[in-house]
């Protein structure tokens, strides 16, 4: 049998743990720079904050309605997520984490009595340890576990948080009543390619014959259908395959006008996209540079413009080197730019590249250099060491002034109690 | 250099004459104080102390508390609880009537009684406080 664990509305119980006051009140984290709202406790979602919403728009709404609103504390979700991954992993034999907040457990075969009982002692003894909520969802496949804890999640009064699928009678119930577009891998694009061939539910999906589905939604599409007959087949590797691109985007915390703060925030957007590359043991091939007005601005522009790699490089200063002449030709004078990002793709492993000698890579100095620069990040916190086309203050970036102290990364920011 | 010569490196071992350290193949790895305070890490929390109210359980202002999430409170540990949604660091009592209160070790404060309608919420055990001399 396969668990999906995933905690509860995962920023705001971290949120939250140090926050006891808070425990039944509406709670939002926003994303970075202060954004939208990316995290919301069940009050704050009762009294109608919606998943996304911009913060300037909601930000009279959330005061009026007492929600309690916080920036993104990604140093603390981090540290948190690490706890209760150690704790699922001493309970189950096999854990594949999926997410910050989402893992797969393998769990042995027992009656279905014996499984509600082994996933609310795995709950509560996350809750006790960490202090984070979890559902649990327990099916023969990983689909069929992340619709058994769709359905946990949504009744929670009468689940516990605890739901397991698995006679067949009951999934076949189940999924004639779970739209398609629900589906684990669907989404709302490839729901709509479905409805047309009237394949609005995850029943019908499942019902539906290969070839037809994988016309229609390639091969991870029929694998999604496979997992719903109970058949198990998608690995944690098919998934990374899917998700081939590395993206950062940030909004400014302020209108930019000068080509020089735009070049700055684009160099600092290919260092962490570039972080990221290295920490996964990726290259690139391929990236796009993005720059934005603000969608409510009435002249909303935007533009972005592609370059291709000829050697993949996970190197910061090759990529930042290859990115400033594309901001130079984006940038239009006079325009109100309100957002920059990069998107990293054509993403190759690292490890695949260094056998192919034409291709070749970064060079053994390159790669020297990135691992120094991030030792040294590592070891005196993120930016310690950057590169100067990154600028210096940062005046485009926006100070998230409702920020909770990093309680378990920094002495100085520990909780005080009396 | 001749051919065949290789460098030797100068300073391997402080050792210029005479026999080695006889200590040598008795080295132990160093004291970790991890593994003496933390017995489950994914569930251990640092906080610090404030105020005097549990001076006479040697917790003084500023020190620093290692809290055990894993441990499940009994009579006579000391806790971080949240009463009404404020922390408070106190002495976890069991009275013989079944009662409990969470009690300051300090005769300035009152005892705090624990009710079946009192908003209360055990957040861990303090298992050692580190103080600064």
């Amino acid at each position: 049998m396969i668990a999906l664990i995933d905690c509860n509305s995962f920023y705001c119980s971290c949120e939250r743990v140090f926050r006891p006051d808070l425990a039944t009140k509406p709670v939002i984290v926003l994303s970075n720079n202060d954004g939208c709202a990316v995290s919301r406790s069940d009050e704050a979602k009762a009294v109608g904050v919606k998943m996304g919403a911009p913060y300037f728009k909601i930000k009279d709404f959330c005061e009026q309605n007492a929600v309690h609103v916080f920036s993104s504390n990604y140093t603390l979700y981090g540290d948190m997520s690490r706890r209760v991954m150690e704790t699922l992993a001493e309970e189950v034999a096999r854990l594949e984490i999926y997410s910050i907040d989402e893992a797969f457990a393998e769990i042995p075969d027992m009656s279905e009595a014996e499984l509600r009982d082994f996933a609310l002692r795995l709950r509560d003894k996350i809750f006790r340890h960490t202090g984070i909520p979890v559902s649990i969802g327990i099916a023969p496949t990983k689909v069929l576990a992340k619709v058994a804890n769709h359905i946990a999640k949504a009744n929670k009064e009468f689940t516990e948080c605890v739901y397991s699928l698995v006679n067949e009678r009951e999934i076949t119930a189940e999924l004639e009543r779970f739209p398609v577009r629900e589906v684990w891998g669907i989404g709302r694009k490839l729901a709509k390619k479905l409805g047309a061939h009237r394949i609005d539910t995850a029943k019908e999906l499942r019902e539906s014959n290969d070839k037809m589905i994988q016309q229609l939604l390639s091969i991870t599409g029929l694998y999604i259908a496979k997992e719903l007959r109970g058949e198990s087949c998608i690995t944690l590797e098919i998934l990374r395959e899917a998700r081939k691109q590395v993206v950062s985007t940030r909004s400014f915390g302020k209108p930019v006008y000068e080509i020089e703060e735009l070049r700055e925030s684009v160099a600092t957007h290919v260092t962490s996209a570039a972080l990221k590359l290295r920490q996964q043991g990726l290259l690139t091939r391929y990236l796009r540079v993005m720059i934005q007005t603000s969608r409510f601005d009435e002249n909303y522009h935007y533009d972005s413009l592609p370059m291709s790699i000829p050697a993949a490089t996970a190197s910061t200063n090759k990529l930042i080197a290859t990115t400033m002449p594309l901001v130079d030709r984006l940038y239009r004078r006079g325009v109100r730019y309100k957002k920059a990002g990069v998107v990293l793709s054509d993403l190759v492993p690292h490890s695949r590249v260094q056998m192919d000698l034409f291709n070749g890579s970064d060079s053994a100095r390159d790669e020297h250099l990135m691992r120094t620069l991030d030792e040294v990040n590592r070891r005196f916190g993120r930016g310690s060491l950057a590169f100067a086309a990154c600028g210096i203050d940062k005046f485009w970036e926006m100070a998230s002034n409702m920020k909770s102290p990093a309680h378990t990364t920094r002495w100085s920011e520990l909780l005080r109690v009396g | 250099m001749d051919k065949g010569s290789r460098p030797i490196p100068l300073f391997l071992s402080p050792v210029s004459c005479g026999f080695p350290s006889p200590a040598q193949d008795y080295i132990e790895s160093t004291l970790d104080l991890n593994e003496l305070l933390i017995s489950k890490p994914a569930a251990t929390f640092f906080v610090r102390a404030r105020g005097d109210s549990m001076i006479e359980a040697g917790i003084f202002d500023g020190d620093l508390l290692i809290i055990d999430r894993s441990i499940t409170a009994r009579h006579g540990h000391v806790v971080l609880a949240a009463v009404y949604g404020e922390f408070t660091l106190k002495r976890y009592v069991v009275q013989r009537s079944g009662a409990v209160e969470l009690i300051p070790e300090n005769p300035k404060y009152k005892p705090i009684p624990i009710g079946p309608a009192t908003e209360f919420q055990i957040w861990g055990v303090a298992t050692h406080c580190v103080h600064r001399l």
